[in-house]
């Protein structure tokens, strides 16, 4: 199992060549065009991430989330997510480049092999921008009465950060 | 709009905080590097990410998105019962759920929106009970290869940077099967 999770990064690019390939897919071309579209994403990210990054360094010098994952420790840890990830649960709904930012920060200063920094990387991974996206559907339909919509979604988020931290606990007990 | 409040309202949170428990120097030095921060977070994840999306591009050029949209229809047939005999917006549905699936976001909303208002004809401005399944479908990530987050766990010195995928995998599954029976919970008892 082991093997098969570090080998899996490799396996899935020798794999996808092999397939496109088979395919008559001009693979490299495609590696190199694809290469390039992520260089215009990051060109995108990256001033969002300037004006995200300083506000979330702001907010932890200030020790403000430290005060807001104080007052939210008791609840937290009941349903078993660690209070430290709290700004980054605070933004994910509204902003992904917030959340990215705010998990880039707490990945670095407790490390990305340690539990909070893993609990990070998986929230952001499970998760999506919600109110964001229901902001671009609901507004490209047309629709004013949005019914049931927010709070199924906000369950599936809260769900996925209880989730993420479980996860880790389950896959990395240590 | 939403942002500027957001961001304002960080800032100024920040500042009155360390105002209140006497953080001024901290906060002051800290100001200035969340700038060099970001720019060294997207130098140090950029190979990973251009590389994925390279991948990625060879992927949707195979036509592997088109294939996972065939397989994927059956499930998709009992998630939006109301629609099961529209071809057009099933094969729409199927094709934003596998974009979805290869983390090709810019291809997978377009798609989304496009299947969104072809199902909103049906009730103008109101959201019906799929319209609601197929945004939490979309609220929720079930994206297989988080390359981004694998980026900067990579910038922050990780030598294994995808071993969450399990981990993500399961949280994922987790999270949109609480959604998917919230909507249809929701469908069941709500009134309005």
């Amino acid at each position: 199992m082991g093997l098969l999770f570090s080998m899996l990064v490799p396996l899935i690019i020798a794999g996808v060549a092999l397939y496109g390939v088979s395919h008559r897919v001009d693979v490299y071309d495609a590696l190199l065009q694809g290469a390039g579209g992520g260089l215009e994403i990051l060109l995108r990210i990256l001033p969002a991430l300037v004006g995200l990054l300083t506000a979330v360094y702001m907010l932890r010098a200030s020790g403000a989330l430290e005060l807001a994952a104080g007052a939210l420790a008791p609840i937290l840890n009941a349903i078993g997510i660690p209070p430290e990830t709290v700004g980054l649960m605070l933004v994910r709904p509204i902003s992904g480049s917030a959340a990215l930012g705010a998990g880039a920060e707490l990945i670095s200063t407790y490390g990305p092999d340690s539990y909070i920094g893993r609990c990070a990387a998986v929230m952001l991974g499970s998760t999506e921008t919600t109110f964001y996206t229901i902001a671009v559907y609901f507004g490209a339909a047309g629709i004013r009465k949005t019914r049931y919509a927010v709070p199924a979604a906000l369950c599936a988020d809260l769900a996925g950060f209880m989730a993420a931290a479980f996860a880790v606990r389950l896959f990395f007990p240590d | 709009m939403v942002m500027a409040f957001v961001w304002t309202g960080m800032v100024l949170i920040s500042v009155i905080c360390a105002l209140i428990t006497g953080n001024e120097e901290v906060l002051a030095a800290a100001t200035l590097q969340g700038a060099g921060a970001a720019v060294e977070l997207c130098i140090s994840m950029a190979g990973i990410l251009c590389l994925w999306m390279g991948v990625m591009e060879i992927m949707k050029r195979a036509g592997l998105a088109e294939k996972i949209a065939r397989l994927l229809q059956p499930i998709l047939k009992r998630l939006f019962p109301e629609f099961k005999k529209d071809k057009d917006v099933m094969s729409t549905i199927a094709a934003n759920v596998s974009a979805n699936l290869l983390g090709l976001g810019n291809a997978a909303t377009p798609l989304g929106l496009d299947a969104a208002r072809k199902m909103s004809r049906k009730t103008p401005g109101i959201a019906g009970d799929s319209l609601c399944m197929l945004v939490v479908c979309n609220t929720a990530s079930i994206q297989l290869i988080p390359s981004t987050v694998a980026g900067v766990r990579m910038a922050a010195g990780s030598q294994t940077p995808f071993d969450i995928l399990p981990a993500v995998w399961l949280a994922s599954t987790i999270s949109i099967s609480v959604g998917i029976c919230a909507a249809k919970l929701f469908a069941r008892f709500w009134r309005d």
